[in-house]
């Protein structure tokens, strides 16, 4: 289970519009989250393995992320690579009852 | 729901085929699949058997469906049984084993066997054919030939099809001296003519295989084994061992006995069905519709879809209408293609042709009303892939003819794939070598499509998907499949692009959410979102719904995005015509924010490079021009030369004309870009005739409006679609194109491609003559789509979305 000590409160759910994605600052660390249009939340590192492209510029369609430089493919409920040699790091991400994202900064692949 | 027994007879291409094809289509939920396969393997790619005779593939790289597939599949495989009888009353199948398996639907692939032509002396008292005396159909015969050949002195090949030249290059690999014998009067009568057929022969004989035309072999000599031939003209050779190869004869029999309509096989109706039964499917060479029976493979995959489509109910109204025949092929290293006719029918009908016999060259194509009907390329095939495609979708061919036989000005052709090194280069954008791309076929991907998506080759630029689907083709050895999804206007929807108009409209869809719900079970697919978005835009102008996320991110930020995830800046400056002012601005507006790299662009603009995205908004407020749309799928820009105001050699205003096209058409959404350019003389320095849209000045007030032309990763000079005498009718012209082009083409089709697709004639028809009656609504529709432009970069005073400029949110801890 992840260590619920770590969790770090990235700024309110609107923050992020629906179907997109944006870049946080944890400390020196930077991640990208995810809202879908089915209000589920993901978080993956920010930048592709391929050729760090900013991964929340990418195109989201389910769960199924398409970098925006050259098209390698993720899956974000595991980090998985669709399309491309290299998955991605993925974090635990929640909405609370205030509607405050919740990423814990430990490494939930880890 | 109680599952139906469906059987099959036969375990060749076909029969496996069909029910991969029902597979695909979730037949084992309706279905209970048993197989009978007479042949003690399971399914092999029967085109590549002369490949093993001659050693090149070995016996277990032919296999398509090992015997696992058929237990993975839930599928009872009788192998080595042969069915015996159907008896429709009772609706079963009787095996010669005494296996008696009932069936619900029934489908018949008995494919064909060998024809043996009367010959006498070809069998020993027994009633066994005499030793050495061979036929050349399944991977029993091949092993078979191979173990006799061995220290043999000569060897004749009766029949010189096709196979038969095959079964004699296999031959030759054993040592011995093959002879063809064939009764025509000259080789491949199926697929050459007569001057084709007399150069491939001379090209055969430098391989020094010997060929005997009109020769009709009457008796095979020998007591205990095959010792020689005897013709009708008396004459005897002597040869150790002898193969026919002299066609097949349709497994039509076990129809014929159950009553079913047989003529030269057995005769189905539209849906593949028994034109007696309609529970009894026929597919493949023991099929007989509309009076042909084909021996080729593609025809075949044909069928089995809409065998597939029907037996499922998944289509009901897939039909089949006969196939239209093209090969390529490769014989002893020679390489051919055949289209359709070889002679004349018409007295309508156009020839085109080139002959080099020393070369081993010919080229012969069967022109009717601008299409082609048929065609035979020997020795030199490079045309073969652009030939197959125009005859296929019988698209209108170019005025030139010669291009249609050799590549003019373009580089040499290239290596074949066969002599090409597993490293070479396949696709230039990402890397991927030709050993990739094998590699990727042989570990189960079949089709262009799989083996792009897997390998990346090809999604770059796009210039290299022609030689990607051939590789492909090549490495599969013609049992390539064609993935549907490439027929949908995007891969997440399958439907074809006036499928999907229609259902928006009927179904009132404005928004690209909408979209999936409705029409792809709620599936979101993230690569169909921008299609469907400039889609519904073009549909809906000023009604759909636009959504941020189904935006790619450049139209999400009115800018491009670089390699380091930077984007530039191009500012709107119609006609590239300029001032000190405003370059003053620009130059200010750079060294306020620290721009990286000033650059002209190619389309007479100013590129900011290296833009930060939070920098974006600010930027633009302080440079107070409107977005220049460098980055979108939409109209970029229109250059243009000096023309009339200060050049010496204008005949006609390019630049003003430049102007007032950009204000008609700035940010007007399409497939793909747009890039146009105007030139006030033919000199074209502004290049109007390899532009997406162009138009060229000419003396006596005119205007030349090009369409179709490219300048990219793809060269074409464009297609004149008609010649006015004002700036208005241009624009009017222009604009009517671009409509119907928006309406028409595919998502990320350029107009080069739409052009050859579509051609120019029914173009110049709808767009110029008004033929279809549309012309007036195409207007409209452009204005609606036109009026609703707003400069995308007024977003900077009030974002789209929250955080739309924000590369980075801080989080305080």
């Amino acid at each position: 289970m992840t260590d619920t000590g770590t969790e770090v409160v990235l700024g309110p759910l609107d923050s992020i519009p629906t179907g997109e994605g944006r870049t946080f600052g944890v400390g020196s660390e930077r991640v990208a989250v995810f809202r879908t249009r089915n209000e589920q939340l993901f978080a993956v590192q920010a930048e592709c393995p391929h050729k760090a492209g900013p991964l929340a510029d990418g195109l989201l369609g389910g769960t199924t992320l398409i970098c925006p430089l050259h098209s390698w493919k993720f899956d974000l409920r595991s980090g998985e690579a669709l399309m491309g040699d290299c998955g991605l790091r993925t974090y635990g991400v929640r909405v609370d009852q205030e509607g405050q994202i919740i990423l814990a900064t430990r490494l939930a692949s880890e | 729901m109680q599952k139906k027994n469906l059987v099959v007879i036969g375990n060749g291409m076909a029969g496996a085929r069909a029910v991969e094809e029902i597979l695909a289509r979730d037949g084992d939920q309706q279905f209970e699949i048993t197989m009978f396969g007479d042949e003690p393997y399971g399914n092999y790619n029967r085109i590549l058997l002369s490949n093993v005779l001659n050693g090149s593939q070995r016996e277990s790289e032919i296999y398509l469906n090992p015997l696992d597939w058929y237990r993975d599949n839930g599928i009872t495989l009788h192998i080595g049984v042969q069915a015996d009888s159907i008896l429709r009353k009772s609706k079963c199948v009787l095996g010669c084993d005494g296996t008696i398996e009932a069936y619900d639907k029934l489908i018949i692939a008995t494919g064909s066997r060998s024809y043996i032509p009367p010959i006498a002396g070809l069998t020993l008292e027994n009633r066994q054919y005499k030793p050495g005396l061979f036929v050349f159909r399944t991977l029993d015969d091949c092993r078979e030939i191979a173990e006799y050949a061995q220290g043999r002195g000569r060897a004749a090949v009766i029949g010189g099809g096709l196979l038969g030249l095959e079964a004699a290059r296999g031959l030759q690999n054993f040592g011995v001296a093959v002879d063809v014998i064939h009764r025509g009067p000259h080789l491949m009568g199926q697929q050459l003519d007569a001057p084709a057929g007399a150069i491939l022969k001379s090209s055969i004989e430098k391989l020094g295989i010997g060929v005997r035309l009109l020769r009709n072999t009457t008796e095979v000599l020998g007591e205990d084994r095959v010792t020689g031939l005897v013709f009708d003209d008396g004459k005897t050779l002597a040869y150790d061992m002898v193969v026919i190869a002299t066609g097949i004869t349709p497994n039509a029999e076990i129809g014929k006995r159950c009553g079913l309509k047989v003529e030269r096989a057995i005769v189905v109706d539209d849906y593949m069905r028994s034109v007696d039964d309609p529970d009894i499917y026929v597919v493949g060479e023991c099929a007989q519709h509309s009076g042909r029976v084909y021996g080729l493979v593609s025809p075949l995959w044909e069928q089995a879809k809409v065998l597939a489509d029907q037996i499922t109910g998944r289509d009901p109204g897939a039909a089949y209408h006969g196939s239209k025949v093209a090969t390529k092929l490769k014989v002893m290293g020679i390489e051919m293609a055949s289209l359709g006719l070889t002679e004349p029918e018409d007295e309508r009908d156009e020839i085109v042709q080139f002959t080099e016999p020393k070369k081993g060259t010919y080229k012969k194509l069967i022109i009717r009303d601008g299409r082609l009907t048929g065609g035979i390329l020997l020795g030199d095939i490079s045309k073969a892939a652009y030939l197959m495609q125009a005859f296929d979708r019988g698209t209108p061919l170019p005025d030139e003819r010669l291009t249609l036989l050799f590549d003019i000005g373009a580089p040499a052709r290239q290596v074949t794939f066969e002599e090409m090194p597993a490293d070479a280069q396949i696709c230039n954008c990402n890397g991927v070598s030709k050993g990739a791309i094998v590699n990727c076929v042989k570990s189960g991907k079949r089709s262009a499509k799989t083996v792009m998506d897997a390998t990346r080759a090809g999604t770059g630029c796009g210039s290299c998907k022609s030689a990607v689907t051939e590789l492909v083709e090549w490495v599969c050895g013609g049992v390539v499949e064609e993935d549907p999804s490439v027929h949908y206007y995007v891969p997440g929807v399958p439907m074809t692009k006036p499928e999907l108009i229609r259902a928006c409209r009927e179904q009132n869809l404005k928004s690209v959410s909408a979209v999936f719900e409705a029409l792809a079970d709620g599936i979101e697919d993230a690569a169909s979102k921008p299609g469907l978005a400039s889609l519904l835009n073009t549909i809906w102008p000023g009604e759909y719904e636009d959504q941020r996320d189904a935006r790619f991110i450049n139209d999400r930020v009115h800018a491009n995005i670089q390699k380091d995830g930077t984007f530039s800046v191009i500012p709107q400056i119609p006609g590239g015509v300029t001032s000190p002012a405003q370059l003053r601005r620009i130059a200010d507006v750079a060294e306020l924010y620290q721009v990286p790299m000033v650059k002209l662009t190619g389309g007479q603009r100013i590129d900011l490079l290296g833009v930060k995205k939070e920098d974006l908004p600010r930027m633009w407020r302080d440079l107070d021009m409107p977005s220049g749309y460098a980055y979108a799928k939409r109209y970029r820009t229109c250059k243009s030369c000096v023309g009339t105001e200060f050049c010496r050699f204008g005949v006609g205003d390019s630049t003003s004309l430049a102007i007032k096209i950009e204000q008609e058409l700035q940010g007007l959404d399409s497939p793909a870009k747009l890039k146009l350019a105007t030139a006030g003389c033919p000199r074209n320095c502004s290049e109007a005739m390899v532009k997406d849209v162009g138009a060229v000045a000419v003396e006596g007030g005119k205007w030349e409006i090009y369409v179709g032309g490219a300048a990219g990763a793809h060269v074409r000079k464009g297609d004149i679609l008609c010649v006015v005498d004002s700036h208005e009718a241009v624009i009017q012209y222009m604009s009517r194109f671009i409509q119907y082009y928006r309406e028409n083409a595919k998502y990320l089709e350029r107009t080069y491609g739409f052009l050859q697709r579509v051609g120019i004639e029914k173009i110049r028809a709808v767009v110029v003559e008004d033929s279809e009656g549309i012309a007036e609504r195409l207007d409209e529709e452009l204005r609606k789509a036109t009026a609703v432009y707003r400069d995308p970069w007024k977003e900077a005073f009030i974002p789209a979305t929250p955080n739309q400029f924000a590369s980075l949110l801080p989080v305080i801890q």
